[in-house]
């Protein structure tokens, strides 16, 4: 599988040749394509750090957990890595159609499509595994009630099938669905954005009120609804899109206004003073009820505005004091971090396919503290090992098969 | 850092209650004995800014209180219902309480959603004629996956109802299962039956935040696979003298019965 991102990066020599393409280019599209001879660095950071703090979220609560941003404002890791999905693809299969036209991005979205869709039944199977696993093992007459999500494995049949709809998606399961739709209508994102990049925000965002409006959702099975509701979140991936697509560079001067700074400062504090009242319950008594009523629940369901507000800052912070040639960012401390973030949708399973692992171990073989911490730090090892031997696959491997050495994918053709 | 938070948490809290136990008329002790002594539960998690007025109305004219707990499966033990949190909920209030008649029933409605208590809770009402319902709810929506946003209407509906029956109403939430934790989305469920809560100015009950101190102080390890009948015992002992002391100091009763 090659990840979104990779593309990115291409080769040089293709990338100088895209440039010169663009030159000529420039003059017809809405769009722009910022020539790029250098992978965005920043992007790659900050999707593997989604990627992480996806994995510690999904362990049970632990001493790193702390460490995650759900902790400390209204926005998680989802967002961060939608956002960047959205950007990224955006790039790469929107300078794809610039090229090649529609059909022919159109149709290389559509094989991204079928390989996530391929890691999600992958991921589904683990976890029949696992609750199949729980279910013969688990005896506490306390936890009878919570028993009943194994419920479904009398019925095998129809869960499965539901699942290969995309209707049947336990917890942790449901954001490569959300990832799978959205990218199912990248290439009518792209076609509008090509036509006019601002207006295709605007539909957007009215679809986001529109939903909110109409209460618009895609029902689940057995009951309920999607817990990303794709109407919602496609603003992120969006405007993810429109960033990548020249909209990062007109907000420039946006992004540089010292009162953006303090808006965004002010709006992450007041987000962290909510969070830290959840946390000490002792402190809610700081919070006027009125508040309360109007903000809460805060619905990750259907992207609460609190949620995207939060994301917007903490983006438009990291993009301020950040810059693109930041040099951490070629350091080999924050390599393993990078390389994640390269190799999203890999190392997105495998982190959720530990997550379930660590439970195992945690459960059925030793818990504690620091069998806990351990667990979430070798987690993040495995991760990072991985990425590394798969760049090492792009960068070696790979190579050595074009050379015509002889690789089973070749017949039929690998991207 | 967690648990380090959670000590001076609890360490403030301690501090904030000593006066008030100083206090505490001490012969009630040994009627306690078969719940485990370490299972405390720190003051912020038994406070509430809402008042049960008509508990403490009901008490205070000397009338009989009667307590109907509404819950599913987690509200019992199988085979062991004498055992579970409202038996023991009602051994606690009739300790406290000393000579006031003090009367419980049960209504188990397990496998149902929210909304299929919300409508039935008016006719419970109408039988049992309670001055006090404790609603348990959640656990099998959050199984089901039912729409967190229908799940708030439907609990919105109920305690609505609860209250223009002329009814105290405390909500209890769910139990912290950290084995299934992977499996079920519970945050949603918490999350809302707090802002019905907060909505209607009643007391929430949060036994899922109780049980998780006690899971991580290491009072009851409730994450192992295995446990015989013993463990979901004692957890029941301890949530039903906890949810005592909260109805009690919820509808101010220490103060009433000092008066």
């Amino acid at each position: 599988m090659t990840s979104i991102a990779d593309t990115i990066a291409g080769h040089p020599r293709s990338d100088a040749a895209i440039a010169g393409r663009e030159a000529t280019d420039a003059a017809a599209p809405a769009i722009t394509m910022p020539a790029v001879s250098e992978r965005e660095l920043r992007l790659d950071l900050f999707r593997g750090l989604a990627l992480w703090l996806i994995f510690v979220d999904h362990l049970p609560m632990n001493i790193l957990t702390w460490f995650t941003i759900r902790n400390y404002g209204f926005s998680d890791a989802t967002e961060i890595f939608i956002f960047i999905s959205g950007y990224t693809a955006a790039f790469v299969y929107g300078r794809a159609m610039l090229e090649s036209g529609f059909v022919i991005a159109g149709a290389r979205i559509m094989r991204r499509v079928w390989q996530i869709y391929v890691a999600h039944v992958f991921l589904f199977t683990i976890f029949l595994a696992e609750i199949s696993y729980v279910a013969t093992r688990f005896e506490n007459p306390l936890y009878s009630e919570e028993m009943g999500i194994m419920d479904f494995l009398k019925q095998p049949d129809v869960a499965i099938v539901q699942a290969l709809l995309l209707r049947f998606r336990p917890v942790n399961l449901d954001v490569l669905p959300l990832y799978i739709v959205l990218m199912l209508f990248l290439p009518l994102i792209l076609w509008l954005m090509k036509w006019r990049a601002d207006v295709t925000l605007i539909l957007s965002a009215t679809l986001y009120a529109l939903t909110w409006y109409f209460d618009w959702y895609l029902s689940a099975y057995p009951n309920g609804v999607w817990a990303f509701n794709p109407f919602a979140w496609q603003l992120l991936f969006v405007f993810g899109a429109w960033c990548a697509l020249g909209g990062a560079r007109r907000m420039s001067r946006i992004l540089a206004s010292p009162v953006t700074l303090w808006i965004c400062i002010a709006y992450l504090a007041f987000a962290f003073f909510v969070t830290l009242t959840w946390h000490l319950p002792q402190l809610s008594f700081l919070m006027p009820k009125w508040l309360e009523k109007w903000m809460y629940p805060i619905n990750k369901t259907d992207l609460d505005v609190l949620r995207f507000a939060h994301f917007l800052a903490l983006a438009a912070i990291t993009v301020r004091f950040l810059p693109k040639d930041w040099p951490p960012l070629k350091s080999v401390w924050l390599r393993p971090l990078i390389l994640c973030g390269q190799h999203s949708l890999e190392i997105f399973c495998l982190g959720v396919f530990l997550a379930f692992a660590g439970h195992f171990v945690l459960s059925d073989v030793a818990g504690g503290a620091v069998m806990h911490f351990l667990i979430s730090l070798t987690g993040i090892l495995i991760m990072s090992g991985m990425a590394w031997v798969i760049s090492w696959y792009k960068r070696s491997a790979d190579k050595e098969a074009k050379k015509g050495i002889g690789n089973a994918d070749m017949a039929g053709g690998s991207l | 850092m967690k648990a380090a938070i959670q000590r001076l948490v609890l360490l403030a809290a301690l501090c904030a209650a000593l006066p008030v136990r100083a206090d505490d008329p001490a012969p009630q002790a040994p009627a306690e004995a078969p719940a485990p002594p370490a299972c405390e539960v720190p003051a912020y998690l038994l406070n509430s800014e809402s008042t049960l007025a008509k508990v403490a109305a009901a008490v205070k004219s000397g009338k009989p209180l009667n307590v109907l707990v509404v819950g599913s499966r987690s509200s019992t033990i199988a085979t062991q219902e004498a055992s579970a949190y409202p038996a023991r909920l009602l051994l606690m209030l009739k300790e406290r309480l000393g000579s006031l008649p003090v009367n419980l029933s049960v209504e188990i409605q397990s496998g149902k959603t929210a909304e299929e208590v919300a409508g039935s809770l008016v006719k419970l009402v109408e039988a049992k004629n309670p001055t006090l319902v404790i609603w348990q709810t959640g656990t099998y929506d959050a199984i089901r996956g039912v729409d967190p946003d229908d799940f708030r209407s439907a609990v919105d509906e109920g305690v609505t109802a609860l209250q223009e029956a002329g009814v105290d109403v405390v909500l209890v939430n769910l139990q912290y299962s950290p084995r299934t934790e992977t499996m079920t989305s519970v945050p949603p469920y918490l999350d809302n039956m707090r802002v019905v809560a907060q909505q209607h100015d009643i007391p929430l009950f949060d036994r899922f935040a109780i049980m998780r101190h006690w899971n991580d102080t290491g009072d009851f390890d409730l994450f192992s696979a295995t446990h015989g009948v013993e463990l979901a015992k004692s957890v029941h002992a301890c949530l039903g003298r906890a949810l005592s002391k909260f109805v009690i100091d919820a509808a101010h009763l220490d103060q009433a019965q000092q008066n």
